[in-house]
């Protein structure tokens, strides 16, 4: 990387883009860059930073509406949340640790790579709470998309479109999210369980009952802890957790994990802690029906997996080569799901498919909107998939 | 009036060849083409437009619905798909020299899948119809627009639609998995599935709410989810529209997401309690209907706390259920809105902008005046937690002028609702109803951003056209004069 723009506002950021597609120049897209190791290597000899367009632009409490410009940092949204009791919806995980980065993630890029925490389970992910952006394509041309209302299906929907692209179809510049109330507590229904299987079964259990629960992970270990939240009025926790202790008794030993100690364990599980990677190992986050979740990590034979979303969502942690990678792929397909190469080096990031191949006439279509979004393909070249 | 485009006269001179070709596709009784049979079909929930198509046909499989489009494409004929017909906004209007392309006998429940709380349903099956299906075993589907008894799966996914208690459970975009899809040219192909989040492009949240532009939807995975232990509604009424929404902020504000947030002005109210005798106060201004979830115990904690707030604000009256019996009275008044409206005038339009929930006594008010201006009466309903509107525009169809004014009325709310910083619409789609008005919300290029990426499924316009995007300028299209 050896040069970065960094543009102070919309209409620099769309000179900078309409600059580099005249000269057909591609930018590497970034927030703050804290996610530069997912995915694959972009092919770009510039970046454009978004890290100046910072700030937030309005907040509506009643109405439930947050707008900032997509380089604001987390937790500077989280915090003026938080004077009002809200909080972003789909808890966009904390991967500072897990990337080796040294700042905050910002929103720009959670929404452009659709990262969402144990709450996405019942609440929804990222992309389900962007309510509206402002963003360009790859001629620097702006455009909006949805607004700041929470119920808008004015036209096609360019944000779920945008969200989860990782730069390559457009550069969000601010982003418009509902939010909610944060629970004013919180408790969790632990079941220590004989092995993974079981442990799902506890979660299917939890979560298909009527308590409302908003988050179900296995802790790993020799005997897996099946958890299960609850996030409510505290008189709600109490008869509810009660409940599904009363509930699960015949599937294991259960205990009930109180309000600040739970809130620090899904902290963990959001940040997915518990996954334990050795800096040198490659991550990966597999997405499958939760009942197939214990089948993946038992295919690959691994010692590192956390299992969240109900047993959907599958992190791995293994050795950073080709041929780990080549068993994972084989076993989410195997499983009937789909696969990101979470983290790893850049060497084998350039060199393996990083999402699951497309069928061939999604995939026709796919590089058409591509020529359409970003006709220089000047946007994150090879991010996403080697051509293009 | 809003113009359709020219019907291209090859296709309508080769209407008998394309009607036998549609048969050797779809044997037996799926082609429709003689003129009293293609009647049901000329329109949809937006029953002042209707246009015969040049032929209906009833595919009963994936492969069918293939074969269909690959001869449309292959024959340059445009294709309107359908599911109930329940569309608000003339999503299903045919035109006249298209193929209805009827999903309704595809409604079939494939699978249901408790452990993994999801269902696989063909596009025709009824969005109640799941619910219906899952009920006994205490599983629900949560999207709940008005017409659930009738409108199906694949046309709730097409326009997004979302319902009364969406405030907290999310519109259909937020309780789907997975599409199966066949593309203009009929590839068959898949979309998400059986899990959260494909990684790649969010196909699955494009296609959402695409108004049947882009594919056409066969199959969907749908999430389910364990109904609640049980639900309660009470009721409070105001003196104004004002004091009323800012009781509305005094519960969100209060960190209480209530499961529906129902407003009703004052004419919504009379017509109401005249069709239903729900014991509605008719003195009030404006009237919410509140639904809380959970045990008993919770139910009264909750209902309790929003009584405490709503006194704050001098309700004229506060009901609050105490048995499912007189929930289920508090709600019948609201539940049976458009019967009311539509017995106490003979038409009536069902708008459906969205604003910021801060504007609403302003948008009533301002509301209020076009209707003594227009002289034509109207009833607000609004879903007040998420800011989406319907007035209920009463008029007489048989009347030029009436409807003509009515439409023209509509227009000046929806822009309205555009000028105070909210959208045209929230969840009946745009249609034909208002693709005219989109110019109102977006610039030209962002009309020709959504366009380009249209064309990148159907670039040559054959998919449900004349909806959605304005006509001018754009050559896939000739018309009328």
């Amino acid at each position: 990387m050896s040069e970065t723009l960094l543009p102070a506002d919309e209409p620099a950021v769309a000179a900078a883009i309409a600059a580099a597609a005249a000269a057909g120049e591609p930018l590497a897209i970034e927030g703050r860059g804290t996610k530069r190791a997912l995915l694959r290597p972009v092919q770009a000899a510039r970046t454009l930073s978004l890290r100046k367009l910072s700030g937030i632009t309005l907040y509506r409490p009643q109405e439930l509406i947050l707008s900032a410009w997509a380089g604001t940092p987390l937790p500077e949204i989280e915090a003026a949340l938080a004077e009002r009791g809200q909080q972003v919806v789909a808890e966009p995980p904390d991967l500072t640790a897990l990337f080796g980065a040294t700042e905050a993630a910002t929103i720009g890029g959670l929404v452009a790579t659709n990262l969402s925490g144990p709450r996405r389970i019942t609440a929804g992910a990222m992309r389900d709470h962007v309510m509206g952006i402002r963003a360009m394509n790859g001629l620097g041309e702006v455009f909006r998309s949805g607004g700041r209302v929470l119920k808008n299906v004015t036209g096609l929907d360019l944000c779920k479109l945008l969200a989860g692209s990782h730069g390559t179809l457009g550069v969000i510049t601010e982003v418009t999210l509902k939010v909610l109330p944060a629970a004013p507590a919180t408790g969790t229904v632990a079941v220590r369980v004989a092995d993974l299987t079981a442990a799902v079964r506890v979660l299917s259990a939890g979560l298909g009952s009527p308590y409302g629960v908003s988050g179900a992970a296995v802790l790993p270990g020799e005997h897996p802890l099946a958890v299960l939240r609850l996030e409510e009025f505290p008189e709600s926790i109490a008869y509810r957790a009660g409940r599904l202790r009363d509930a699960l008794a015949g599937m294991g030993e259960v205990s009930v994990i109180e309000d600040a100690e739970s809130r620090a364990l899904w902290r963990r599980v959001r940040d997915a802690e518990p996954l334990e990677a050795a800096p040198e190992e490659a991550i990966w986050r597999v997405s499958v029906q939760p009942t197939a979740g214990p089948g993946v990590v038992a295919a690959l034979g691994f010692g590192k997996s956390l299992l969240d979303w109900g047993g959907g969502l599958v992190w791995l942690a293994g050795p950073a080569t080709a041929e780990t990678h080549a068993a994972v792929m084989a076993a989410a397909a195997a499983a009937g799901g789909s696969f990101t190469l979470f983290r790893g080096p850049e060497a084998l990031r350039a060199a393996v498919a990083v999402l699951p191949e497309e069928p061939a006439a999604l995939a026709a279509i796919g590089r058409r909107v591509k020529a359409v979004m970003d006709p220089r393909g000047v946007l994150n070249p090879g991010r996403m998939r080697a051509a293009g | 009036m809003i113009s359709l485009p020219e019907p291209k006269p090859a296709v309508m001179a080769r209407r008998a060849e394309i009607v036998a070709g549609l048969q050797a596709l779809v044997p037996g009784d799926g082609v429709i083409s003689e003129a009293v049979r293609l009647k049901p079909y000329e329109t949809d929930g937006l029953s002042a437009y209707r246009q015969p198509p040049l032929a209906v046909v009833l595919p009963t499989t994936t492969e069918q619905v293939a074969a269909v489009l690959a001869y449309c494409h292959a024959n340059g004929v445009r294709v309107v798909p359908r599911g109930a017909g329940t569309s608000l906004s003339g999503g299903a209007l045919p035109l006249a020299d298209a193929v209805v392309l009827g999903l309704m006998r595809m409604n079939h429940i494939l699978e249901v899948d408790y452990a993994n709380r999801l269902a696989v349903v063909e596009a025709g099956v009824t969005n109640l119809g799941i619910t219906n299906h899952v009920a006994a075993d205490g599983f629900f589907y949560a999207p709940d627009p008005s017409s659930q008894l009738a409108c199906m799966i694949g046309g709730n996914v097409n326009m997004n639609s979302g319902g009364a208690h969406c405030l907290k459970y999310g519109v259909t975009a937020n309780n789907l998995l997975g599409l199966k899809l066949v593309t203009i040219e009929g590839e068959i192909f898949e979309v998400g599935g059986r899990y959260l989040d494909a990684a790649g492009y969010d196909w699955l949240g494009l296609l959402t709410g695409s108004e049947g532009q882009l594919a056409v939807i066969t199959e969907v995975t749908v999430r389910i989810l364990h109904s609640p232990e049980g639900q309660r509604a009470m009721l409070a009424a105001f003196t104004s529209n004002e004091i009323a929404g800012e009781a509305v902020d005094a519960i969100i504000a209060s960190g209480i997401i209530p499961v529906a947030l129902e407003f009703m002005d004052r004419p919504a109210i009379h017509a109401c309690e005249a069709f239903a005798h729900a014991g509605y106060p008719l003195d009030a201004e404006a009237m919410l209907i509140i639904e809380v979830e959970g045990s008993t115990a919770e139910q009264d904690m909750l209902l309790g706390r929003l009584k405490e707030i709503c006194e704050r604000f001098a309700p004229i009256s506060l009901k609050v259920a105490e048995t499912a019996e007189q929930s289920l009275a508090i709600w019948k008044g609201r539940k049976g809105a458009f019967g009311a409206v539509g017995r106490i005038s003979p038409d009536y339009l069902c708008m459906d902008g969205t604003i910021p929930t801060g504007q609403l006594p302003f948008v009533l008010k301002r509301i209020g005046e076009m209707s003594a201006s227009y002289g034509l009466q109207v009833a607000n309903i609004f879903h007040a937690g998420d800011g989406n509107l319907h007035p209920l525009i009463m008029f007489d169809a048989n009347d030029p002028k009436s409807f003509h004014d009515a439409e023209q009325f509509g227009a000046d709310i929806l822009t309205l609702c555009v000028e105070v910083g909210g959208c045209l619409t929230g969840e009946h789609g745009v249609g034909v109803e208002k693709r005219d008005l989109m110019p109102v919300q977006f610039t030209p290029f962002e009309l020709d951003q959504m366009r380009a990426v249209k064309a990148a499924f159907d670039p040559d316009w054959l998919l449900n056209p004349a909806k959605v995007f304005p006509l001018e300028g754009n050559a896939a299209f000739q018309t009328a004069a």
